[in-house]
């Protein structure tokens, strides 16, 4: 069994990258207010990461539902671990870098993820005829 | 706690600092803490996603919506695990 309907994911996915680049110069500003230099760039990392973390994740589960339902199920098991060690190497390799300031970036890798699901959950559809985002309306 | 406690025979052993030993205690540490937050969403996600699977299997018509819902409950669960993830880089590295 398969789903060939539309890469839900992907939209939702893509629409939080768009929130994204709105609220990364705001937190961007703000922690180089209180860190400095090293604290907006930690916090664009961090920022980059979510982001990165939500289309790899998005991309594997609507490539993978293409083929095979049974196959996104695995996927998404394996992808969370295999993501997981992603995002520990990424902060692995530029532990020790001059610019890094590892509270603002764990701060921002926290607050960013939890912050864009909940601010997405008001735009994501739950009908059959919109499955992935609500039409969008004027104004919004 | 036995794994610290053997960490701290192994040091008494070889006659490390204070300072080494409490650097290898806290790695220990902040392993345990990052494997420990890990097991929680990974249990959540498995759980999440085989609903999914089940709920698509039966009603295949609204697999978009429960995708949707699907994807957006992986990410919720997987906040959990980098909670863990940044006490585990704050307590190793800062």
């Amino acid at each position: 069994m398969r789903d060939d309907g539309p890469a839900v994911e992907m939209e939702v996915a893509l629409d939080l990258l768009r929130r994204a680049l709105w609220v990364a110069p705001v937190l961007i500003v703000l922690s180089g207010a209180i860190w400095g230099l090293n604290g907006a760039l930690s916090t664009g990392y961090g920022i980059a990461l979510v982001v990165a973390n939500f289309l790899a994740s998005a991309a594997m589960l609507a490539w993978t539902a293409k083929i095979s339902i049974s196959l996104m199920m695995g996927t998404a098991l394996f992808g969370y671990l295999m993501r997981l060690g992603l995002i520990f190497l990424a902060v692995w390799v530029v532990r020790d870098a001059s610019w890094v300031e590892l509270v603002p970036l764990g701060l921002t890798i926290v607050v960013t993820h939890l912050g864009l699901l909940f601010w997405e959950m008001r735009y994501v559809s739950a009908t059959l005829a919109f499955p992935g985002l609500k039409p969008a309306t004027k104004g919004s | 706690m036995s794994v610290l406690a053997t960490i701290a025979q192994a040091a008494e052993a070889t006659d490390l600092t204070a300072a080494e030993l409490k650097g290898i205690e806290a790695a220990a540490g902040a392993g345990m803490a990052y494997g420990l937050a890990a097991i929680g969403p990974a249990l959540g996600i498995g759980y999440l996603v085989g609903q999914s699977v089940q709920a698509m299997a039966r009603q295949p018509e609204s697999a978009g919506t429960v995708r949707t819902t699907m994807f957006l409950g992986i990410a919720f669960t997987e906040a959990l695990a980098l909670i863990g993830f940044v006490v585990f880089i704050l307590l190793k590295f800062a």
